[in-house]
């Protein structure tokens, strides 16, 4: 079975929202067997996430982070590689935004600590993915195997440098020490005041216009052309002259950039301090957001925001549920991943029959 | 296609065709892979349906596949074990198999340890293991598929000389091949396939290497389409000593040399499988050569110093050579990408404007213009390439190449799985580029289309250039026993 | 620096206790790469039988029933494994990915509605699998080195320790010397060979992810039951890739693979050792630096700068009948 026989408004539309729809089954016959009702834990789910403005700015507030993540993702997955390790590609990037932060944020206004933070994030998650990406590029070592050892890695090397090196002295707190007022993202809820306390900041606003730029790179530049062809066809990239393993490479150090670059919403947006484990499975949850979204633009927004939803309701959810905790939702991220990225051709069958019996 | 033919038991018999004749397809059926739609398979006169391969080989039908099917770190002993193996310890029969092989291997002389790794084995060893594993398993009839294209001269004297032992045990050997002298050499009686019919069976000693190359190539359809004088130009192609090795040491491309000149096109005829492909990948930079000097316009091509060829296709694109691939679905397109899309494959560093965008207004109109000059259909640009009929990816492909005005174009196979219709488009398209002045290297495997498009035929066989002929000497005969691999003598 | 600093002797008796973990999820891995499978589900299969083994045991006050009910969950997981892989053919890689995930988020949530007790499992107290105490360990207690070799290395440990280092040989003995290994090897290296040989590949790769399941829920049965005798949230703590990495580590070879196990079991020794200990000339290593060291030598032999790697040659691909 082949579902690139089938025409389009099946696979980017019909397929993966009966995809989703499956997973969401599964997760609602679960909740059901813990005792509670699925409707009414949706009711409650929606209304926390979406139909309060500040749930809903929640919402948003943890969507800029996947957005970023989701990207990185994504956009290793359209030259064909499959980048697990964003979780410890944010974490480092988390690193080389607060190194940045702590050496200037004493001295420089916010307008210019705001792009350096950036930079130092984008570079530092760039670092974190280069080894990966060159080790497959030259040595043929399995990118999946090489970025789990590195989110390994990480989590080891930034408990240590950590502990050792950013605790101030006499603080217990296992995190750096606080960045001063200059260094925070100016909260969008300076401009709406109907969003709340909340931590909802520009970077969403980054991660929209990242969005767009992911969107026009990969649609529309011939670089990105060339992306798509390495991943659809290796044979065919070659024979039209593409560089396979600086694809390779390019494409992993721009992925790794663009989850350092989530940390800049969570750690400069909220926390001001680099703590251990901030990232707390935003990485995988960038996994589940490129195959859910297929790695389109829109689908990515969607689905970033999809997620933050699940996040923000689940939280309110486990309050009021206590059979419902938080956990349930990293089961639903792990069903979404199965049945929208492992199963993805489940129903194609089904679909080209009923295609043929209606044509 | 109605096929009917029978063997006699106890002989070596011949099947001879070029590609697509049908040969492997009715060897499939026999054992097992594929269903025959109508007709019976009668062995030693008792109707039997075969309809897996363990039927086959319980009926005392071995195929030696032109892939072995081996697992190469696996030992010999282990591999004709496989299947069966005789109870779930091993060793309980590891003994008495390995006995039974060294018996095996005396009485036909096949010199292979039974206790050899196969991936320490040479190719022809390895072919003598999987005849080997047919004997084991008591083949009556064993089916060998063009067993001779791995193997030098010697190891294909050992194979026959196994052959004939085997004949006088009273076994029946089928033997597929395209070489002419093969079938004189060994075979008893010989059965000439084409286009999915049988055209002949004759006794070997009864028949001529020139009325077997004329069965097998047929006559060629006499539809001349108009071209210029032959008129060539400067050298744009020399080829010397042109040499290719695999990772093993098999030699792929024996000492080539030819020399290709602007407004002509050179055809390189040949049953496929014999260095063509191997040719148009080093040629069009998406391979590097083991030796051997190629020059273009004077000057040599980029592969100095270059570790792979990783990226090469581009230089060579910049250079104006052109290449339309054989295998154009794995190769040529990108299947998921629409028309427009690969009208600009390959090419696509070329037409970005200064921010690195494509503009894709201009590529969709281009490729309009294109589809209507190429006579594209459905004339959509925004559909996916892969829902076009072979013959309408072919054209898109082709006017891509075109499009760039190279002054080398290599074209493989032009016309396979295409409809006849396009067909004599594509061939007029390729005549009016020579007669502009592109000097073409065509291989393909189909005479008539040599016959309508080459101004000189180059003929190779097991990776060498076994003749050269002007259009004018065109003979059917002469070029089937030069694919056979008789050389010009 | 003596020999009671280092603690030598309890490190060697930390390293035995360690490595079952890791051997009987390796060997899992072993079963389902050599038919060509790729297994990065082991973690969420650990995972899961853990919970499913303490709870079961806690619920029934028998250990074995538990470990019975883990190894029911660990092959549901396989099986549903090897319907994406096999049937499906989608991607395996992602289809392991999912199960860790939904496995982390399951278990915890499972555990918690269950017990009440955030996410694990009451402690089993005495519902946990007997040790092997070796004849005459009493007696020997006082000779000097052979009565510690004897009654705390060789003799002392749980049951499932010695069924994971008996497993070894029964595993090097299934693959090279049984019929059942010939084919699963076939199947990993060349799945047209084995067709033609009138094997069903899918058969055989179905059996082996069943193997794999079975096999990877001892690891959980005895993370949870014997080292713990609890559940805890993501206990596993990326012991099923370490598992793959000790495999790739020992070139997919049941003696070699046992081995990257035991290393691995060492090292996790040595870092709790090592923790506060002045060392000659470098100080103190800090624990999560030594933490470390298990993934930089994964990458290291990925890189292939350690033996050359071969892994089998149709790992991954899912099988197509070619004609």
């Amino acid at each position: 079975m082949n579902n690139q026989d089938l025409p389009r408004w099946a696979t980017a539309f019909v397929m993966p929202v009966l995809n989703l729809l499956s997973a969401l089954l599964v997760a609602a016959l679960v909740i059901y067997l813990l005792g509670e009702s699925p409707i009414e834990s949706l009711g409650i789910l929606v209304h926390s996430a979406v139909l309060n403005p500040e749930g809903l700015s929640y919402t948003l507030f943890y969507a800029s982070t996947f957005i970023f993540t989701g990207l990185a993702v994504s956009i290793a997955m359209q030259a064909g590689l499959f980048n697990i390790g964003a979780e410890g590609q944010m974490y480092f990037g988390g690193l080389g935004l607060t190194v940045a932060m702590l050496a200037f944020d004493n001295s420089l206004p916010w307008w210019l600590l705001i792009p350096i933070g950036m930079l130092g994030a984008a570079l530092f998650g760039a670092l974190w993915s280069f080894l990966p990406g060159y080790l497959q590029a030259k040595r043929g070592s399995h990118i999946v195997v090489t970025t789990i050892m590195f989110n390994f890695i990480a989590a080891s090397l930034m408990n240590f440098i950590i502990v050792k090196y950013l605790v101030p002295v006499g603080e217990q707190n296992p995190a750096s020490r606080a960045f001063a007022d200059a260094a925070a993202m100016p909260l969008l809820n300076q401009w709406f005041p109907i969003l709340g306390e909340t931590p909802f900041n520009i970077s969403f606003l980054i991660a929209i216009a990242a969005l767009v730029i992911y969107g026009v790179v990969v649609q529309r530049s011939a670089w990105g052309f060339k992306l798509r062809a390495t991943g659809l066809n290796q044979h065919a990239a070659h024979y039209a002259g593409i560089r396979i393993s600086k694809m390779i490479i390019t494409v992993m150090l721009i992925s790794g950039a663009l989850a350092g670059l989530g940390s800049v919403n969570s750690i400069m947006g909220s926390t001001h301090y680099l703590s251990l484990n901030f990232v707390n499975g935003a990485g995988f949850v960038g996994i589940a957001i490129a195959l859910m979204g297929r790695q389109h633009p829109l689908g990515i927004f969607l689905s970033a925001v999809l997620f933050g939803a699940l996040i923000q309701g689940g939280f309110d959810l486990s309050l009021e549920k206590p059979n419902i905790p938080t956990e349930t939702f990293i089961f639903i991220q792990g069903l979404i991943i199965l049945f929208c990225g492992a199963m993805e051709n489940f129903y194609a069958p089904a679909i080209a029959r009923l295609i043929k019996r209606k044509g | 296609m109605d096929v009917s033919f029978s063997i006699a038991k106890g002989s070596i018999h011949g099947l001879v065709g070029e590609n697509g004749a049908g040969k492997s397809t009715l060897m499939s059926i026999l054992y097992g892979y594929y269903r025959a739609d109508g007709g019976e398979i009668l062995l030693d006169g008792q109707a039997q349906h075969i309809r897996t391969s363990q039927e086959a080989i319980r009926l005392g039908i071995g195929m030696v596949h032109q892939h072995f099917m081996l697992v190469e770190n696996m030992t010999v002993l282990d591999n004709v074990m496989l299947g069966s193996e005789g109870g779930f310890r091993l060793a309980q029969h590891r003994a008495a198999v390995e006995k039974q092989l060294r018996e095996i291997c005396a009485r036909y002389r096949l010199d292979v340890d039974p206790l050899a790794t196969i991936h320490d084995l040479s190719v022809g060893a390895q072919q003598r293991v999987e005849i080997l594993k047919q004997i084991y398993r008591s083949a009556n009839i064993l089916i060998l598929d063009e067993p001779t294209a791995v193997l030098t001269a010697q190891e294909t004297q050992s194979l026959f000389e196994i052959l004939r032992l085997f004949k006088e045990q009273g076994k029946t050997i089928i033997l597929i091949t395209h070489k002419l002298q093969e079938i004189l050499d060994i075979t008893d009686t010989v059965t000439v396939m084409r286009g999915g019919r049988v055209i002949g069976a004759v006794p070997t000693a009864g028949t001529t290497k020139e009325e077997l190359a004329n069965m097998m190539v047929g006559r060629p359809v006499e539809n001349y389409l108009p071209r210029a004088p032959y008129n060539p130009g400067a050298p744009v192609l020399t080829v010397q000593n042109l040499e290719l090795s695999d990772d093993q040491g098999v030699r792929l491309l024996r000492d080539l040399n030819f020399t290709l000149r602007a407004g002509e096109i050179v055809a390189v005829a040949g049953v496929s499988g014999n260095g063509q492909s191997e040719l148009m990948e080093i040629l069009s930079g998406m391979r590097l050569p083991t030796s051997g000097k190629l020059d273009y316009l004077g000057k040599p091509l980029p592969f100095e110093g270059k570790s792979d060829a990783d990226g090469l296709p581009l230089a060579f694109r910049e250079l104006g050579i052109a290449h339309v691939p054989e295998d154009r679905l794995r190769d040529g397109v990108i299947k998921a990408f629409s028309v427009m899309h690969n009208t600009i494959f390959g090419y696509q560093d070329k037409l970005k404007n200064r921010w690195g965008l494509l503009d894709f207004k201009a590529i969709a109109k281009r490729c309009a213009e294109l589809m209507k000059t190429f006579d594209v259909r459905p004339n959509n640009h925004d559909l996916r390439i892969g829902l076009l009929s072979g013959g309408n990816q072919q054209k898109v492909v082709i006017a891509r190449e075109v499009l760039a005005q190279p002054k080398l174009m290599l074209v493989g196979q032009p016309t396979r799985g295409v409809d006849i219709g396009t067909i004599e488009s594509i061939h007029r398209q390729l005549l009016a580029l020579r007669d502009q002045g592109v000097a073409i290297l065509l291989v393909s495997v189909e005479l008539e289309e040599v016959r309508a498009l080459a101004d000189r035929i180059l003929v190779m066989c097991g990776g060498g250039i076994t003749g050269e002929l002007k259009i004018e000497e065109f003979d059917t005969t002469r070029i089937g026993l030069l694919m056979g691999g008789m050389h010009k003598s | 620096m003596t020999f009671e600093d280092l603690h030598i002797a309890s490190v060697l008796v930390s390293t035995v206790r360690n490595a079952p973990l890791l051997i009987f999820a390796a060997m899992a891995g072993l079963f389902a790469e050599r038919s060509g499978v790729i297994d990065i589900g082991l973690e969420g299969k650990i995972l899961a039988s853990a919970f499913v083994s303490a709870a079961v045991a806690f619920a029934t006050k028998n250990p074995w029933y538990g470990v019975a009910a883990g190894m029911a969950v660990s092959v549901a997981l396989a099986m549903l494994q090897a319907y994406v892989a096999i049937s499906q053919k989608g991607n395996q890689l992602v289809a392991g990915i999912a199960i860790n995930i939904a496995m982390s988020g399951l278990t915890f949530v499972v555990a918690q509605y269950f017990f009440q007790q955030g996410g694990r499992t009451p402690d089993l107290g005495e519902a946990r699998l007997f040790d092997v105490i070796l004849p005459g360990s009493a007696a020997i207690e006082g000779v000097p080195f052979i009565g510690w070799l004897y009654a705390h290395l060789i003799g002392g440990h749980s049951v499932l320790v010695y069924l994971a280092f008996a497993l070894v040989p029964l595993v090097h003995w299934v693959i090279y010397h049984s019929r059942f290994g010939l084919r699963l090897r076939s199947c990993g290296e060349n799945p047209h060979a084995a067709d033609a040989a009138g094997i069903s590949v899918e058969r055989q790769r179905y059996l082996a992810m069943l193997i794999a399941g079975v096999l990877c829920s001892f690891s959980g049965a005895y993370l949870a039951i014997v080292q713990s005798g609890f559940f805890l949230r993501d206990m596993s703590a990326g012991a099923g890739y370490l598992a793959l990495t000790a495999m790739v580590f020992g070139n997919w070879r049941p003696f070699y693979t046992f081995l990257g196990c035991l290393m691995f079991a060492l090292f996790q020794a040595i870092q709790i050792q090592i923790e506060g200990v002045d060392l000659p000339v470098i100080g103190r290593i800090p624990g999560s630096l030594i933490q470390m060291v298990p993934y930089l030598v994964t990458v290291i032999v990925l890189a292939g700068l350690m033996a050359k790697s071969v892994a089998p040659k149709a790992l991954g691909t899912p099988f197509v009948k070619s004609r």
